[in-house]
């Protein structure tokens, strides 16, 4: 009894204590971080208020931090006006793997954190190439097959290209932040190794109030550009800026700062860059552009040697000229369409983008220019829509998007077999509440629709028409198609039907700020208002469907694939990465890249062009963009 | 971005409404209509272009119709028209992004908000050109200034 009230006594005293004060303390990387050796990351300590310097010890395994880490850290006394201090070192590497018990202290408050900095031992790899099925859910592979590959009497009649992989794991998606994770905070902890924040790209998230100045850490595109001869390809079907794509190698707290990310990808300077996102590459005086500067951003990677090619064509014709190492595909001012819209119902922007490649012209475009390096690459490609598909609820398409990126999986997947020296991973970065629940029978009798879904032995099997050559089934509009619901949901007018006039749009805000169903499919035939479970109202009200938790599949083949079995922790990804190229061995060559990327002499127009390129990025400080034309 | 970006050149109901169900040429006004559709006259990767009888306009009274993006914040002097209802307030969510052919309407009074799956008719005076915001940086190519605001529904 004494004990315990001791223990109420001293937890309320704890709280008055620190109840002054906006913010707990933290240290970056936090605790439990597992670093690559000899990759950089920028080291910082926030105390929970204003500290004297005097006072203030860090050490790493007992030796002051300036003599463990090669370099003191800078004291921020007041940071931001926050009324707290921190310390920040820039641009640390640690050369010796091992664990290493970080402590700081400013007298009043101590904090412990421990890193598990891991060598990685000899390549086994010569390529890696990671697909990312962005927000693929467990129910869009399921369907995915169903309609890919057909099913009877409970047995498929084929395999999508990453089912038939021989290494597979449960991949645990959350953040330093929260449970949920946006595609940003969770594609960085493939790149990086490190856990981040939502919204957080290539670094954590401190206190600070500039998105540029966060702790950064490094990407796998800097540390490849930095330590080896390796190419880098970056493939998205949506904007190139869009989380996934940038967290290859981007580095700001918000995801949002496209304009700034464009920039970031130029001076990272990836060998091959294709998707959408144009709109952010034009200078502002450019109709369509989304950037507030005149810098023309496609003439800047021109100069510096890039093959710019902006529909389906031109990227096979630069692909196929064995000369072309460098290239840079935009097809879209903003994210591309997707397969459906495309292939089939040519709705969404497919009459004003005609030319547009799809996720395979790009995979076997990006696999043709990199494999020149004898070095090898590393090659990401997402498949971007299926998550932009089923955040609207839209099933139909995120499906037929999961079937497109099976088929990009099958090219690299071929290429990989020629020689088996590349890894072939293939991931979510998070999952949707999605699930198969039956089908829908259009000849059920009554006018609602809800009375015509059937489920256990009622549910039977769709009729939806075979595949075609694509892998397509040619018709989504069949009598009988699957049900298929989301569990986390705004309000909504569910149809029971493929939105054949373009994708779906659920909720809208109304003059009051809340979110409403969209009115606009109240009328049609059987529709019933699904009352929603997220938030209506306030700064996450949710006009869409929401992220989940649920764990990821990966699954993989080649070279160091073997790492990945049972339960991992999305971090595991990048380790495994970076373990099957050997990029802690010190066998790949450091190679300074910053001379021959010097080589042209620049004028700068926009002094804040050189923004979000300091610390842990390895681009050259000096350089700054200019305007070509 | 997802729901402005699936929103983009898709006809909705709503937006057929707004398009047929209204008479063409207003009768208190000699305002020229203007279609979302005949803004531009190419949808380029580098670029669009402004079409001839958007040009011709340029400096004139003009009538598009069109749905009223959620605010920037509550106090910005200009609202964003969109071609079809949108949903998600860029500022309000890094999820979000403009479709490229938006319309930067400046209201004649300042304020007025409404549900933005309510179509509505913008008159005013047409400007072609990139322009800044002073207040929100917002970049702009194609604005209504001096803009009457009118419910259709």
């Amino acid at each position: 009894m004494k004990r315990s009230l001791f223990a109420l006594t001293s937890t309320l005293l704890s709280a008055l204590l620190f109840s002054t004060s906006a913010f707990a303390g933290a240290v970056f990387p936090v605790d439990r971080a597992a670093i690559l050796v000899g990759s950089k990351f920028d080291f910082k300590v926030e105390f929970d208020e204003i500290s004297d310097p005097s006072n203030v010890k860090v050490t790493v395994n007992g030796v002051d931090h300036a003599k463990a880490l090669g370099k003191p850290a800078t004291f921020i006394e007041n940071e931001d006006q926050l009324k707290a201090s921190s310390l920040m070192l820039r641009d640390v590497v640690i050369a010796k793997p091992g664990r290493y018990e970080i402590v700081a202290s400013n007298g009043k408050q101590s904090m412990t954190v421990n890193w598990d900095v891991y060598d990685t031992g000899p390549r086994k790899a010569k390529n890696v190439i990671l697909f990312i099925g962005d927000g693929m859910s467990i129910a869009n592979r399921t369907a995915a097959r169903m309609l890919s590959k057909g099913i009877k009497e409970g047995k498929y009649f084929g395999k999508l290209a990453f089912d038939d992989m021989p290494h597979m794991a449960l991949v645990g998606t959350s953040g330093v932040d929260s449970v949920i994770t946006d595609s940003a905070n969770s594609m960085h902890a493939y790149t990086t190794g490190h856990k981040s924040s939502v919204n957080a790209l290539g670094v954590y998230v401190g206190r600070g109030k500039d998105n540029l100045t966060h702790p950064k850490v490094e990407t796998i595109t800097e540390i490849l550009k930095r330590k080896t001869k390796m190419s880098v390809g970056i493939v998205s079907d949506a904007e190139i800026q869009d989380a996934t794509p940038a967290a290859m190698f981007a580095h700001t707290r918000r995801r949002s700062d496209k304009e700034i990310i464009t920039e970031q990808l130029f001076f990272v300077q990836p060998d091959v860059i294709l998707g959408g996102g144009s709109a952010y590459f034009l200078p502002s005086t450019t109709p369509g552009s989304k950037r507030k500067d005149t810098n023309n951003m496609v003439g800047l990677f021109r100069a510096d040697g890039y093959a710019v090619a902006t529909t389906k064509e031109e990227m096979k014709t630069v692909a196929a000229n064995s000369g072309a190492k460098r290239l840079l595909g935009l097809f879209h001012p903003e994210n591309m369409d997707g397969s459906l819209d495309r292939f089939y119902l040519k709705k969404g922007t497919v009459d004003k983008y005609p030319n547009q490649p799809d996720l395979t012209d790009m995979t076997r475009a990006a696999i043709e220019v990199l494999s020149r390096n004898k070095e090898g690459f590393v090659l990401m490609v997402e498949a971007g829509l299926i998550d932009k598909f089923n955040h609207p609820l839209d099933w139909e398409r995120s499906v037929y998007d999961t079937i497109m990126l099976s088929n990009a999986v099958q090219i690299a997947k071929d290429f990989a077999a020629k020689n088996n020296d590349t890894l072939v991973i293939v991931t979510p970065d998070h999952t949707h509440g999605l699930s198969i629940v039956g089908t829908v029978d259009d000849s059920k009798p009554g006018t609602d629709m809800r009375d015509k879904v059937g489920v256990y032995e009622q549910a039977g099997y769709p009729n939806y028409p075979p595949a075609d050559a694509n892998g397509y089934p040619p018709s989504v509009d069949v009598s009988k198609r699957l049900a298929m619901f989301y569990g986390n949901t705004p309000d909504y007018y569910e149809t029971f039907k493929p939105k054949l006039d373009g994708p779906f749009v659920p909720a809208l805000k109304d003059e009051k700020g809340n979110i409403v169903a969209n009115p606009a499919y109240k009328d049609v035939p059987g529709a019933i208002l699904r009352t929603g479970n997220l938030p209506g109202i306030g700064t996450r009200a949710a006009d869409q469907g929401t992220h989940t938790a649920d764990d990821g599949v990966l699954t993989a083949i080649g070279p160091g694939s073997e790492q990945f079995k049972g339960f991992i922790d999305n971090t595991e990804v990048f380790r495994a990465m970076v373990t099957s190229l050997g990029l802690g061995s010190g066998q790949n060559k450091v190679h300074d890249r910053t001379a021959s990327a010097l080589k042209t002499p620049v004028k700068p127009v926009a002094p804040s062009m050189t923004r979000g390129t300091q610390a842990a990025t390895n681009a050259p400080k000096t350089r700054e963009l200019v305007k070509t034309n | 971005m997802v729901s402005i970006f699936m929103l983009w050149g898709v006809t909705l109901p709503g937006l057929s409404y707004a398009q047929n169900g209204v008479p063409s040429n207003p009768k208190e006004s000699t305002a020229t209509e203007l279609r979302f559709d005949e803004l531009y006259s190419k949808y380029g990767v580098l670029g669009l272009e402004l079409s001839s009888k958007a040009k011709s306009l340029a400096g004139k009274s003009i009538r598009v119709m069109g749905y009223m993006a959620p605010p920037l914040k509550a106090e910005a002097a200009f609202f964003v028209l969109m071609r079809a209802p949108a949903s998600v307030c860029p500022f309000c969510s890094t999820d979000a992004d403009w479709p490229v052919d938006i319309i930067v309407v400046y209201p004649r009074q300042p304020g007025q908000s409404l549900h933005s799956a309510t179509p509505m008719a913008i008159t005013g005076r047409l400007e072609l050109g990139s322009k800044i915001d002073r207040e929100t940086g917002f970049v702009s190519q194609v604005r209504i200034v001096d803009a009457e605001l009118e419910k259709l529904r």
